[in-house]
């Protein structure tokens, strides 16, 4: 069994490692370090000892694979009506440098029903191969088809990197394969790249909301698999020329399904979702009243935008959770995000840091949503909401 | 109707501070919480419970004094508190975490309904939902927001999308995994509380669940941290200055300049 | 400080105190601006147990007295005195019932205040009858079996909203104040009704409403106690029930210190939190010796009456006034402490200045409490029993 132990001669008390443990688990006792029991054996404080008084020793991993074995990057394209979602497009994007940099070919695995359209634009967006199934089964996204189908695949064509958007669906074939053939998986990427040395896929995501980021590895098992957030990745110029193959595998389409997808329904009243808007319009409690959200969806409007909102105004019932920014809502990653009346709590922040440009109006000048704010005003949001949407209206 | 709800131990996120200067975690005052998403689980499986008759038992992992988490549980409804606690779980990685919690399932046998949280608040990976359904070898819907019927044969739910919801019918037993919208977790009652704190938490080793310590822990995890680090938002604020037409009317100019020079979708502004 | 509770007050106080932070606090704002009673947070105090444990286990309660009592008015007035007194006003109502109710009373009315299915309130004052209780013009005449009540109480805690009331009326001008008898009225019976609701200037969550009984007949074995008792029955109730308000005012306190103290940590101003001004840190301190103070004063005194003393109308009325005038000085320098934005409606602090006060009027002046105190010392002085 794995251990880790502090080597008492060795360790001078300097506290570094105390501080370097993000689960809390070492103290000090007498002037030495001392582990506790709810260590995860996650191995940073080794790092951070400068005297080399922590021993770890840990397990080989069991059930390695042969990783020669394992070729090419994949992504999945998630689609809607045959139209590829453009998540799909972001994880080209990625997926042609990773593929690039170990010198492989980059295919998009598409599942769905009518959508030999959309092999020409992944083509286009930078797939060298189009893996496409065609079933009029296949219509709506399944987790039990969508598995068995990929699951299926995987073990024919054994690619090293799987990369999936983190996304409602991306969130739940990705366990749901790693778990049937047993590999990693790292959800939440928003850094990927090649370690060029051994080829390893280095994953990086952030940790306990976005105070600590981590870079993950799978080094003994294929395909290494991540799940990748919206608006993070850039998708690449789309070249019509490019040329590429579409390839259709023989696969079983499974029958006898036990999930059934009974209906899919729209709830989204605005032009724009939340996680595709390029700008999104948040309120909070500041708006003083629900009535004054009214002002919130006006300058959305004006800006072909999302409404969103805080925690507090959806715990209130001011507005549906469905437009809930923030950890415990969604993430959110636009070109222009306003915080209107937003005070700026860590899981707000946490939702929506990654926005391009940030906007924050607030009554309190030592509100900490200024700290991330690209453009920070100081003032009534009733009063500058009006004057913006005027401002904008004339633009 | 016999309902499991896994839940995990996490650290009160917002109490998670880093000193910028030093790279380090300032852990004043922190306290374990049950995840807050796993909440809504446990007054899910409750609500089920109370109408369909049965048994709720919570199932966690971790340290031994989870235990006490667990008992807060039995002050809001659950009957029963399982911990699988051993130093071979110590490490492990979303998929080592959903072979235990199958073992430490099918050890306590005779399920119908397997409910979980979206996700947990420190690792925010949402993967041991589906990856547990998948070692029980049973159907799971994730980003439940509503369970529209439920019976001893299956159930039919709604689960949240990006621009709507699915509606999903699946035999049981299943797993499901549920969002903030489901419910209003209740309060403790103080007859509960009483109850919770004289009850026992079952606690159970890797042996007593018959759990390949291959498979568990850090050797049964392919993915390993490599490396930590600060983000750093080299964030330049600009503070806005004026009276408020002012303010408006120099906020509207920086705007319109950036988008037309720096983004494609021009006809977004 | 740690007061050694047990640990089913433990317990109490944690829960109650989850309820103020998770359910009041957040609908604390509105429910001020709105003026509405908080079916909800009541649903929820009734859901949770709280609501019995001044109750005795034999129907259906906690078990518990007053300071079980005034542990949660103390959490939930945290986060807003007004939804407090909700619960504190239906133990007052309570009260009489348990301390001179007959069994059948006990049986009929506890369970159903226990379990929270239904509030108690209390009728004593009326429009001429406000420190001077001998006033009362509400009357109760005997007739066959049944007593048939007439007049108008008036600015009653709960009324409208509970079920069980018990009132005080006068059945013998010729007595005095021996001339009173203590009833209870259920919410229903004919001829009783609820006049105007009064716009307060705090504690706006709780309904304060006028009773008003026109021929209303009620069978007579609604009489608590013996005729004549009346005033004894409300004196009693009271003397018991103080520390309640005081709890009120205790919680009221904290909850403007625990802001202002959070602001001032947060406030910049010349480059620095105010917290590190001593203009601020003396204010701070200050705040919380008086908070702690009255604490210790509210806790002991609770501890006194459950334990059965007869001479408790004292030490009850010195925590009731030490902590309400405690709870007016703190939350006025809390809003000193936030300056401009404690002034605003955007922070809790300015309500809580407005709630706190009526503790300083309800359920006897501070300058009544005053009287009490120096006819009790002076007593004690001139029977030679001790002072303290």
């Amino acid at each position: 069994m794995a251990s880790i132990k502090i080597i008492k001669d060795k360790c001078v008390g300097c506290k570094l490692c105390v501080g370097s443990c993000p689960f809390g688990a070492i103290e000090m006792v007498d002037k030495k370090a001392v582990i506790l029991e709810n260590c995860t054996l996650c191995s940073i404080c080794v790092e951070s000892c400068k005297f080399d008084a922590i021993d770890f020793q840990k397990d080989e991993v069991s059930n390695a694979v042969d990783i020669s074995l394992y070729k090419g990057v994949w992504i999945f394209a998630e689609q809607k009506n045959g139209e590829p979602e453009s998540i799909s497009y972001e994880l080209l994007g990625v997926g042609r440098k990773l593929a690039d940099d170990l010198k492989t070919s980059l295919f998009a695995i598409i599942i769905g029903d009518e959508i030999e359209n959309a092999t020409k634009k992944l083509i286009a967006y930078g797939a060298d191969k189009v893996i496409m199934v065609e079933d009029k089964s296949l219509n709506y996204y399944n987790d039990e088809s969508y598995t068995d189908i990929f699951v299926q695949l995987i073990k024919e064509n054994n690619p090293e990197i799987i990369l999936l958007g983190a996304t409602a669906y991306g969130r739940s074939l990705a366990p749901k394969i790693a778990s049937r053939i047993n590999t990693g998986l790292t959800a939440d990427c928003t850094k990927l790249e090649i370690d060029l040395e051994d080829g390893k896929l280095l994953q990086t995501r952030p940790a306990f909301g976005g105070n600590l980021m981590a870079t993950i590895i799978c080094p003994k098992h294929r395909p290494q698999m991540a799940t990748v957030r919206h608006k993070v990745m850039k998708e690449l110029e789309p070249d019509e020329k490019r040329l590429g193959e579409v390839i259709r595998p023989n696969v079983n389409i499974p029958t006898d399904l036990k999930i059934k997808v009974k209906d899919v329904v729209s709830t989204i009243t605005e032009s724009v979702s939340l996680t595709e808007a390029d700008v999104i319009v948040s309120g909070g409690r500041g708006m003083g009243d629900p009535k004054n959200f009214e002002l919130i969806s006006e300058l959305a409007n004006v800006l072909g935008g999302a409404v969103g909102a805080s925690r507090a105004t959806v715990d209130a019932g001011w507005i549906g959770y469905s437009h809930q920014v923030g950890q415990t809502g969604q993430t959110v990653g636009p070109k222009v995000y306003f915080a209107c009346g937003i005070s700026g709590a860590i899981q707000h922040i946490a939702g929506m840091s990654s926005s391009d440009t940030i906007i924050a109006i607030n009554k309190n000048p030592d509100a900490p949503i200024f700290k991330v704010a690209t453009f920070g005003i100081v003032g009534d949001v009733l009063e500058i909401l009006p004057l913006l949407i005027k401002e904008f209206k004339k633009a | 109707m016999n309902i499991i709800v896994c839940v995990k131990q996490v650290p009160a996120t917002n109490e998670v501070k880093m000193n910028k200067e030093t790279n380090t975690i300032i852990r004043e005052g922190i306290e374990a919480i049950i995840n807050p998403f796993d909440t809504y689980a446990i007054e899910e499986g409750v609500r089920i419970k109370e109408k369909t008759g049965g048994k709720t038992t919570v199932l966690s992992m971790g340290i031994p004094s989870v235990a006490d988490l667990l008992k807060e549980t039995l002050a809001v409804g659950i009957d029963e508190a399982v911990l699988l606690s051993d130093r071979t779980f110590a490490g492990a990685d979303s998929l080592a975490t959903s072979y235990a919690l199958s073992k430490g399932i099918e050890h306590i046998g005779d399920y119908d309904l397997i409910v979980c949280g979206k996700q947990a608040m420190d690792g925010d990976t949402a993967q041991v939902g589906p990856g547990l359904a998948e070692k029980l070898g049973i159907p799971h819907t994730t980003y439940v927001r509503k369970i529209e019927e439920i019976n001893d044969k299956y159930i039919r739910c709604q689960r949240m999308t990006e621009d709507g919801y699915d509606i999903i019918e699946m035999p049981l037993p299943a797993v499901i995994t549920v969002v903030k919208e489901i419910n209003e977790p209740r309060l403790p009652s103080l007859k509960g509380m009483m109850r919770a704190k004289r009850a026992v938490v079952t606690v159970l080793t890797a042996k007593d669940i018959g759990a390949d310590s291959d498979l568990c822990g850090l050797k049964g995890s392919p993915t390993q941290v490599v490396k930590t680090f600060v983000p750093v938002h080299d964030v330049q604020s600009e503070m806005i200055e004026g009276e408020p037409e002012e303010q408006a009317e120099k906020l509207a100019k920086k705007l319109l300049s950036m988008q037309f020079n720096t983004s494609d979708s021009t006809e977004v502004i | 400080m740690n007061y050694y509770l047990t640990e089913e007050q433990q317990m109490i106080k944690e829960l109650a105190a989850k309820i103020a932070d998770e359910k009041v606090k957040p609908v604390a704002i509105k429910y001020d601006e709105e003026g509405t009673f908080p079916h909800d947070i009541v649903k929820i105090l009734a859901d949770s147990d709280l609501c019995g444990v001044y109750i005795s286990e034999e129907y259906g309660g906690f078990g518990g007295g007053i300071f079980e009592m005034a542990l949660v008015v103390e959490e939930l007035s945290r986060a807003c005195g007004g939804i407090a007194l909700s619960f504190a006003a239906s133990g007052l109502g309570a009260f009489p019932i348990i301390l001179y109710g007959t069994k059948e009373h006990k049986e009929k009315y506890l369970p159903q205040i226990a379990s929270g299915a239904k509030l108690a309130a209390f009728g004593l004052t009326e429009a001429n009858a406000g420190s001077d209780a001998a006033g009362i013009q509400t009357t109760a005449v005997l007739d066959g079996d049944e007593y048939i009540l007439n007049g108008t109480k008036q600015w009653i805690t709960n009324g409208g909203e509970a079920d069980i009331y018990t009132v005080i009326a006068c059945t013998n001008r010729a007595k005095g104040a021996r001339g009173f008898s203590a009833f209870i009225v259920e919410k229903g019976t004919p001829g009783f009704s609820f006049g105007k609701k009064e716009n307060k200037m705090g504690i706006r969550a709780s309904v304060t409403s006028e009773l008003v009984f026109e021929d209303c007949r009620i069978p007579k074995e609604n009489l608590l106690s013996k005729p004549g008792m009346g005033f004894i029955v409300a004196m009693k109730t009271l003397d018991r029930t103080r520390p309640g308000v005081a709890a009120q005012a205790l919680g009221i306190a904290q909850g403007a210190f625990d802001e202002a103290l959070k602001y001032s940590g947060e406030r910049v101003q010349f480059d620095k939190p105010i917290s590190s001004f001593q203009a601020i840190q003396h204010m701070l301190a200050d705040m919380a010796i008086q908070i702690e103070a009255a604490r210790c004063l509210v806790y002991q005194t609770c501890k006194l009456v459950d334990s059965g003393a007869k001479s408790i109308s004292k030490e009850s009325a010195m925590s009731k006034v030490f902590a309400s005038d405690t709870a007016m000085k703190v939350t006025i320098d809390a809003v000193q402490v936030m300056g401009g934005y404690g002034y605003m409606k955007e922070y809790p602090v300015e309500k809580m200045m407005r709630d706190a006060k009526i503790t300083q009027i309800y359920e006897g002046t501070n300058q009544i409490q005053r009287n009490v105190i120096a006819l009790e010392l002076i007593k004690e002085q001139k029977s030679g029993k001790k002072v303290n």
